[in-house]
């Protein structure tokens, strides 16, 4: 299995405060990987750097095996990778078609396969078509955020939680979707503080804790651990014995 | 009727002078929409592309120093913000500002350098310097050709921002540039295309506003370039249909009052305006509603 994303000793710091400290994983094709970890444990962070936004302080990210640290954000997605960015962040004044085509905004080919593909994936959004983004419920701008990503036709699919402040059935489609993107092909990296949903639907799970990873393992093994348990799934031994 | 007919000119001329206002105030609209910024330089880039209209137009026959200017001002607009705003764009909103003004005062002095300080004569344009008659009236073609090219100008931008690529591009960038730069696109190729649009409607309205002045001087650029801000800010900054029609309300009220024997309280009126929108409607009339929604 090859790894479409490399990630070697990554260090991010803002002014002197280090966010991410040294860490490595990686992406393999095909799989949903997950980083888990509590607010400010460096997970936005680290998929900003990956991204560009962030200049990382040192390591390499490897892209496909190409080099792309230090790059700029506009010349890192061009070589496939997107982010659908914490907050969903959708362009509020801008209808949901005119949304779909700015995520495809490098490309210069027909978008109307991908358009009609996103629809088939979001009834929703085509029904709202002419709506604009800002309208829509926090759910379907989520739906949006992803759609918009998918437009660039990525090799990788970075999601900043996806589920927060969303309603839990809500969250629940939000996990279906990224299932059934992931089953059609596209590898995606998915942060998350709802560690639950998150490790039953990845393949390979990593947890950060004030900037380093303290664990990896598959979603299944994190999600039967007892530190995993007892951190972020709301399971406390003693509790449960009250329970 | 002989009311109308002692106040047409005046309102041909104020709907004229608003035609103007408004090419340059969609320069201040646009640069706000997208950098949060006042471009305190905009005003002196209209009168520098009138400085050069006069030095070209001695040297050069007009179908040649027409498109001169025109191109000349675009790339000074560029070259201001690479060189005066680009390196400062994480930097503080005052700082920028600041630099704002530092280049207003750069070019007039550089014009008060190359000029000696004395009014240069504006080159006649032929054709729509020619006197003609409008309802009675006897006015220069270029006041009833203003409005005409001033809305047609404003109708080609509107639809290149609503229906082209780059147009997509420069809306998305004015409400996010971090979201922006993830869907690929250049940030700044978006701005300094943002200064090209504003600084070519800046020399389209030089030509048509010197047509009607004698001579360019170093601070010429300031009154209009004010009238236009107060315009941009009284329409809603950031909405270029705001601006336009801001800068059509105060030319005509501006010279109606010219027109009543008030000449001396013209400029008064406009600034009168500007104090009075900022306390009843902050926003402008068209502007944006401050929505924080997470």
């Amino acid at each position: 299995m090859s790894n479409i994303l490399e990630v070697k000793d990554l260090s991010v710091s803002y002014g002197g405060i280090k966010a991410v400290k040294n860490i490595s994983f990686q992406v393999p094709k095909g799989e949903i990987v997950t980083l888990i970890g509590a607010n400010g444990a460096g997970k936005s962070s680290t998929l900003r750097s990956i991204v560009g936004l962030v200049k990382p302080k040192t390591g390499n990210i490897k892209l496909n095996g190409k080099e792309i640290a230090g790059k700029t954000p506009e010349q890192i997605v061009s070589q496939g990778i997107t982010l659908v960015p914490e907050g969903r962040r959708v362009f509020a004044d801008l209808t949901v078609l005119e949304n779909l085509k700015i995520g495809a905004y490098m490309r210069k080919d027909s978008l109307e396969e991908d358009i009609n593909w996103c629809y088939d994936l979001f009834p929703r959004l085509k029904e709202r078509n002419w709506q604009l983004a800002g309208t829509l419920s926090g759910g379907e701008q989520q739906m949006l955020a992803i759609a918009r990503a998918l437009m660039s036709r990525p090799d990788i699919i970075m999601m900043d939680e996806p589920s927060l402040g969303l309603a839990p059935i809500v969250v629940k489609g939000v996990f279906d979707i990224i299932r059934e993107i992931n089953k059609q092909g596209k590898t995606i990296l998915l942060v998350e503080q709802n560690a639950n949903m998150a490790l039953r639907a990845a393949h390979h799970g990593y947890v950060m804790e004030t900037g380093t990873i303290t664990l990896s393992g598959t979603g299944e093994e994190l999600a039967s651990n007892e530190s995993v348990k007892a951190a972020y799934l709301g399971k406390n031994k003693k509790n449960n014995a009250v329970r | 009727m002989e009311w109308f007919s002692r106040n047409l000119p005046y309102l041909l001329a104020g709907i004229s002078v608003g035609g103007q206002y408004a090419l340059i105030a969609i320069g201040y609209t646009m640069v706000y929409g997208i950098l949060r910024l006042i471009n305190f330089a905009h005003g002196d880039i209209f009168m520098v592309a009138g400085l050069i209209m006069i030095y070209a137009s001695t040297v050069m026959p007009m179908y040649i120093s027409i498109p001169l200017v025109l191109v000349a001002t675009v790339v000074i607009g560029f070259l201001v913000e690479r060189v005066a705003y680009k390196p400062l764009r994480s930097a503080p909103r005052m700082s920028i500002m600041i630099s704002a003004i530092g280049v207003s005062y750069l070019l007039q002095n550089l014009a008060l350098y190359i000029t000696g300080g004395l009014a240069q004569q504006y080159p006649a344009i032929p054709w729509i310097s020619d006197t003609i008659t409008v309802l009675g009236a006897t006015t220069k073609r270029v006041t009833v050709i203003t409005p005409f090219l001033t809305i047609i100008l404003v109708i080609a931008l509107v639809a290149l921002i609503k229906y082209t690529k780059i147009g997509m591009a420069m809306r998305a960038a004015s409400k996010d540039f971090e979201t922006s730069q993830l869907m690929g696109i250049k940030i700044n190729s978006v701005i300094s295309m943002t200064f090209i649009i504003g600084s070519f409607l800046a020399a389209v309205g030089s030509l048509l506003f010197f047509t009607n002045y004698t001579g360019v001087t170093p601070t010429v650029g300031a009154m209009p370039g004010l009238k236009a801000f107060v315009a941009a800010v009284f329409g809603g900054i950031g909405s270029i249909p705001g601006a336009v029609i801001g800068a059509f309300i105060i030319g005509i009220c501006e010279n109606i009052i010219k027109g009543m024997g008030w000449t001396t309280f013209s400029d008064a009126f406009t600034f009168a305006l500007l104090i009075v929108i900022l306390i009843a409607k902050p926003t402008g009339l068209f502007g944006e509603k401050s929505t924080d929604k997470v």
